[in-house]
């Protein structure tokens, strides 16, 4: 799957996009923060608020128990401040 | 009722006439236009701000704004709605964001182009990256914010 990153995560993560392919064991959002958490110092900086980052599957807002199955793109990115 | 909706993430500036225009070009069943124009502040509550850079979620972003517009189509009879947000780097003064929205009457369109704002602020993928004298870094989401938003979902 494709994953995306924006704003601060994508600075700490070091990459705007990859494509990862995370154990089957990786079931959620929140799981798959935790294993790329787990990949470098870099990804664990970016994710050390867990519960600050916000998720999208697919273009989506979703919680972070959602589900990854069949999701093309996530994307990661912390609250938004547009308007 | 037919009600155009135009949607546009882009650099270049926005020139608000011309978009009222487009708007109720040639139509009769337009009675109240609102206009909101968020603007680059030079003022934040720490330092004086040099310089704002906007990065947004491509796709997203007009998904997102689109499915506001939805539903704000679905709880105000509007005539034509125009949601413009810029990205790029924005000195203080510069146009950031416009909303119009069109209806029959004034109060629809107040309703609709609040609510649009409220969830531009909290839902769509825009992030916003400020540079002052102490340095530059990540502008913080503010609780007031989500609460603007949550305000359209009490019963």
């Amino acid at each position: 799957m494709k994953v995306k990153y924006f704003a601060w995560v994508r600075e700490r993560v070091g990459k705007a996009e990859e494509t990862i392919e995370p154990p089957a064991t990786v079931r959620t959002v929140e799981e798959l923060i935790a294993w790329l958490s787990g990949q470098s110092e870099a990804y664990a900086h970016a994710f050390e608020r867990p519960k600050v980052i916000r998720a999208a599957i697919d273009r989506a807002h979703v919680k972070q128990d959602a589900a990854i199955a069949g999701a093309r793109e996530i994307a990661f990115f912390p609250p938004m401040t547009g308007g | 009722m037919t009600c155009p909706v135009t949607i546009r993430i882009q650099e270049d500036d926005f020139d608000i006439a011309r978009e009222i225009a487009l708007l109720t070009n040639s139509r009769t069943d337009i009675g109240a236009v609102v206009s909101f124009s968020g603007i680059c502040r030079a003022d934040e509550e720490s330092a004086k701000v040099a310089a704002l850079t906007l990065e947004h979620y491509p796709g997203m972003a007009e998904e997102e704004i689109g499915r506001h517009v939805d539903e704000a189509t679905s709880r105000w009879p509007l005539n034509g709605v125009t949601v413009i947000h810029r990205v790029g780097r924005f000195m203080p003064g510069q146009n950031i964001v416009l909303v119009l929205t069109a209806s029959q009457h004034r109060q629809a369109a107040f309703h609709a182009a609040e609510f649009l704002m409220d969830y531009l602020k909290t839902s769509a993928p825009f992030w916003k990256k400020e540079e002052s004298a102490t340095g530059t870094g990540w502008v913080e989401a503010h609780a007031r914010d989500d609460e603007a938003a949550a305000r359209w979902t009490k019963p």
